[in-house]
């Protein structure tokens, strides 16, 4: 038998080792399947690493926004500063604990506005590996009673949903993925839209023909409650700029939520229609209104100590 | 321990560069984790692609095509496992297997230890590698995918710029000769 010369050997190795990654693809398309098997494998050997490091650069950027920034600031007082070095390390511990403690605050005082709402505070401990897509990690997964399709939301507004939940860690895609999207309504009008993700920091108001006047920058855009994820009149945003299109306007949309400074979330334990609480809702508010009867735990995972 | 072989009948010296034991898949755990890690927190970071650097860089020193093109894989695999709905496993894989393959066949044949080819041939790699996701989503997976558009042009360049830093930290887990 003829042996191959080294660079035929690779050659062969390479249109090998491509082959079987189409047939890959080709199976998951095929399948409709994501290769859930490696997916959790990797997501489960990276996780630890993703949470350990989200507290230590909490930790750290608390740290230089309270100390440092302060430092620059009165550098007169040198001298000191150099003298209360110590005390105003504990200080910066403390405050740091308080900037926490009060993002932890509005999160409960949210939870006990919705205190019939089943859902779980939980920490985004990472993100997407690839600048495509738009999806977070968070720290809670099927253990929690996290499960695909639900609602991730802040305070502030809808966030997006999840799309892959493993024992301990979820997959969310926020609203600003080129493949999300959500029900929606216009505050002022109650015309209701879907509202889509452009992969970019914005969002879309989609099939407003031209000729529709109703809409102005600066409206309010709610959850309609129609997509069966989310309860109706939750906030999505704002209209930031309308421009006509060739059908339809191009609208664009700040989201609520600040989906670029994620830090803590609330997942909603159910993709159930919440219909109750719509009719109730004021129609001019767009302050959260959700509810269902049963009410799970809502405790956020306490923070590791540094 | 640097080995060198001969090419072209003894003229060209290349030096294949040998690493500490466990620094290619440290480095490599460490740019996937730090790759899923960093957007949340500076969300421009998003344009770096470090995979696809270690890939390079690993390719370019180890100069084995086999060896390159198996990391690219699965570091590209990896990086798919970790991805949104719209990357299924496979897409960074292929495209990160032929990098790990080119870089190692070019490292071979030239000196790429200074900045400025380093600098070089990362645009260059940066844009066959989008060149291949675009090729696959076209047409493998029906997807509409740009082949170049100017945000990544612009990644390519700080990709390339951040690249002539991260090689020479990535020197660092070599043996010395």
């Amino acid at each position: 038998m003829v042996a191959l010369p080294s660079r035929h050997r690779s050659l062969f190795l390479l249109g090998g080792v491509v082959l079987l990654q189409v047939l890959l693809l080709a199976v998951q398309i095929k399948r409709d399947s994501q290769g859930r098997l490696i997916r959790v494998w990797t997501v489960g050997a990276v996780s630890p690493f993703e949470r350990a490091g989200a507290h230590g650069i909490s930790h750290i950027r608390d740290t230089w926004n309270h100390y440092f920034a302060l430092q620059n600031t009165s550098r007169e007082n040198e001298e000191l500063k150099r003298e209360n070095g110590a005390l105003k390390l504990q200080i910066t511990q403390l405050q740091s604990k308080a900037s926490e403690a009060d993002r932890l605050a509005a999160l409960l005082k949210f939870r006990q506005m919705n205190v019939d709402v089943p859902m779980v505070a939980a920490r985004v401990i990472g993100g997407s590996a690839d600048s495509d897509s738009q999806t977070i990690y968070l720290d809670r997964g099927e253990r929690d009673g996290i499960r695909r399709n639900m609602g991730v939301i802040t305070p502030d507004g809808v966030v997006g949903k999840v799309i892959e939940s493993y024992k301990d860690t979820a997959q969310v895609l926020l609203l600003t993925d080129t493949h999300s999207g959500v029900g929606a309504m216009m505050v002022e009008s109650r015309v209701q839209k879907p509202v889509g993700g452009t992969g970019e920091p914005l969002l879309q108001l989609k099939y407003v023909s031209n000729e529709d006047n109703s809409v102005n920058p600066g409206d309010r855009i709610v959850t309609s409650g129609t997509d069966r994820i989310f309860p109706g009149d939750l906030p999505v945003g704002t209209i930031a700029d309308i421009k006509p299109g060739s059908t339809f306007k191009q609208i664009r949309v700040k989201p609520a939520a600040n989906l670029e400074r994620l830090e803590e979330v609330f997942v909603l334990l159910t993709i159930k229609h919440l219909e109750g609480k719509k009719d109730s809702a004021d129609p001019n508010s767009a302050a959260p209104a959700a509810a269902t009867p049963s009410a799970a735990s809502t405790n956020p995972r306490p923070p590791e100590k540094p | 321990m640097n080995d060198t072989f001969d090419i072209r009948g003894g003229e060209l010296h290349i030096e294949v560069h040998k690493f500490r034991a466990g620094s290619i898949i440290l480095a490599t755990a460490f740019a996937l984790v730090l790759q899923a890690f960093l957007p949340i927190y500076f969300p421009k970071a998003a344009i770096l692609d470090l995979p696809l650097l270690v890939v390079i860089y690993f390719g370019l020193s180890r100069r084995n095509p086999s060896t390159g093109l198996l990391l690219g894989m699965a570091i590209g695999v990896l990086q798919d496992s970790l991805s949104g709905p719209t990357v299924p496993l496979g897409l960074y894989g292929i495209s990160k297997t032929i990098i790990g393959y080119l870089a190692s066949s070019i490292g071979a044949r030239l000196d790429t230890e200074h900045p400025a080819a380093r600098f070089a041939l990362t645009i260059a790699f940066f844009g066959v590698h989008q060149g291949l996701i675009a090729l696959t989503r076209r047409l493998l997976l029906s997807q509409p995918e740009p082949w170049f558009t100017l945000h990544l042009g612009i990644a390519a360049l700080i990709n390339a710029f951040v690249a002539v830093f991260l090689f020479l930290l990535l020197d660092r887990l070599r043996k010395p000769s």
